[in-house]
């Protein structure tokens, strides 16, 4: 049994939590530039480690909001609590999101770029 | 399908030296049975194998056995962390049946219950294969339309299938209470005659004599800690007995299927889940069947030492803590309760929880990967046990010829690029 800290309402009983799965996997914006193979480490291939893994939780019979968490597999200590779109801070959880084997995946490269120029254009928007 | 019959392996009387039979008892009482054989060897492990199993599970052992009976690889060793079949072989509810909705899945599970049917014979060892039906309740007007459409598709595979009602249901199951006021009533279900348990320990065990006495080394406490690659092909195994060489490696170590192939560089799509399962105290008979119900992840059978044996639907996080949730269990046994009144003041002994390997499809992957000599058997999720005879000979097959067969073909690792998925969550994807 878990006590799981909502960033939002607090310590609750992990009955009140629905699990999301693996956290920071982006979505390649090009999916029809990249091979079927990239596309299957987006959609079908997950990070499965034993020990400390970052993934997503919904506070779905309370605030309703989703939030990422750093939870140790084995031992289930919850390491880190952090807002969805945010990295995580703790040295351990920031060991584990740069090594992951995703990162050097084609998907994960094929969601950079459209990232970097929606920025850009953003920015083009910002200064007209 | 109905009549293809499975290769059960060229070889003589099996158990040789030491083959149980009625003759064996009466000889051993004349020594009081002091001097019955080691059922397998204690192998210390060789420095070259032509193929080392990691895992001695049930499809681990099943795997080694079919090697060496129907491929004729004896030189080959299973290697296992703890012990035999202390995994989600001695953690499941033993429950077997073949009744899934598509071919592909038809074709291996149903492999599987033809070996099961000869299978204590093939081993010569008892284990206690018992077809006492698997029915599986329907809640809802909708699950039981859902029902006979997968009846129907069973059927057309050659495999018994047949749908009941509440009435016949409750003829079949007197304890069950058919009440259409329960928060999940009886509206019907499907039986599978041919369905039914078996004792998990006795598999695994069987397997494991029946491949030690072919000349299989089979090597406990010998935990893998990493796999020797040369370029695209692997070389050897590292454990923590020292280094193995073998050009062929097979992967059989559900929960911890990510862990391995994380040692060799291989993605997998699977998450490693808790499964639940609980006895109780022994009672006098009043279940000869198992009952299933998908909607309330429930399912029920009694042991024949009496226990009444219940297991619980996955946790819905990953785990590696064998280990589960408390709420998961409460919620099943507040649904048997229901169906079965009879069992609401007893008292429950054990609770366990295994690993599991679910895949996305809750369909196995029986697949060869990148890496040249090495192949993954795994995936197999909540519902491996009854597909230990399948499973073990149809990976034996793709280890020994390098191509899988016909049966094996569809579970490839592949299919997740080709999108040709086997989508079983409705056979499979909660109860087993």
């Amino acid at each position: 049994m878990m006590l799981i800290e909502c960033p939002f309402c607090g310590p609750r009983d992990e009955t009140e939590f629905s699990c999301g799965g693996e956290a920071h996997i982006a979505r390649p914006l090009a999916e029809n530039k990249i091979s079927d193979a990239d596309f299957a480490d987006y959609l079908f291939m997950r990070d499965n480690p034993k020990g400390l893994f970052l993934e997503r939780w919904r506070h779905s019979a309370g605030c309703r909001r989703w939030f990422n968490m750093a939870r140790d597999t084995v031992s289930h200590d919850v390491v880190e609590v952090y807002p969805m779109g945010a990295l995580p801070k703790t040295a351990a959880a920031k060991s584990v999101y740069n090594t992951s084997w995703r990162r050097d995946t084609a998907a994960e490269q094929a969601a950079k770029p459209a990232r970097a120029s929606q920025k850009q254009a953003a920015k083009a928007r910002g200064s007209k | 399908m109905a009549d293809n019959q499975p290769d059960r392996g060229q070889r003589g009387l099996p158990g040789g030296k030491s083959r149980y039979s009625a003759f064996a008892i009466a000889k051993n009482a004349a020594s009081y049975h002091q001097d019955w054989q080691r059922a397998w060897r204690d192998a210390e492990p060789k420095a070259e194998y032509d193929a080392v199993i990691i895992g001695g599970g049930g499809h681990g052992l099943a795997t080694a056995y079919y090697l060496a009976a129907v491929h004729g690889m004896t030189n080959i060793a299973v290697i296992e962390k703890g012990w035999l079949g202390g995994g989600n072989t001695g953690r499941n509810t033993t429950i077997i049946r073949s009744n899934y909705l598509w071919d592909e899945s038809a074709a291996i599970y149903e492999h599987s219950m033809k070996l099961w049917e000869g299978l204590s014979q093939d081993l010569n060892f008892n284990v206690m294969f018992s077809q006492r039906g698997v029915l599986t309740i329907a809640h809802s007007e909708h699950e039981l339309r859902e029902m006979s459409r997968r009846v129907h598709a069973i059927r057309l595979n050659g495999i018994d299938s047949e749908i009941l009602g509440p009435d016949e249901i409750k003829k079949f199951v007197p304890t069950i209470n058919i009440d259409q006021s329960i928060r999940y009533p009886v509206m019907g279900g499907f039986l599978q005659r041919r369905g039914g348990t078996a004792r998990h320990d006795a598999v695994a065990w069987g397997y494991a004599r029946a491949a030690d006495d072919l000349g299989v080394d089979i090597i406990q406490k010998c935990e893998v800690t990493g796999l020797r690659r040369q370029g695209r092909r692997i070389v050897g195994v590292e454990t923590s007995r020292g280094f193995i060489k073998t050009k062929k490696v097979g992967c059989v170590v559900a929960g911890h299927s990510s862990v391995v192939a994380a040692m060799a560089g291989i993605r997998l799509p699977i998450a490693s889940r808790p499964l639940q399962a609980l006895v109780s105290e022994p009672i006098k008979p009043i279940l000869d069947t198992v009952i299933m119900s998908n909607a309330v992840h429930m399912y029920i059978s009694q042991s024949d030492k009496g226990e009444m044996v219940l297991g619980a639907g996955v946790d819905k996080y990953n785990s590696y803590a064998q280990r589960g949730s408390f709420p998961v269990p409460e919620h099943m046994l507040a649904a048997a309760v229901e169906l079965f009144p009879v069992l609401s003041r007893l008292r429950m002994l054990r609770h366990w929880g295994g690993i599991v390997d679910t895949c996305p499809d809750a369909s196995p992957i029986i697949s060869k990967t990148d890496i040249e000599g090495l192949y993954f058997d795994c995936g197999w999720g909540t519902g491996g046990f009854k597909a230990t005879p399948g499973s073990g000979h149809v990976f034996a097959d793709l280890i020994a010829n390098d191509r899988p067969n016909k049966i094996a073909a569809p579970y490839a690792l592949d299919r997740f690029r080709s999108g040709l998925l086997i989508d079983e969550h409705g056979a499979a994807g909660v109860a087993h």
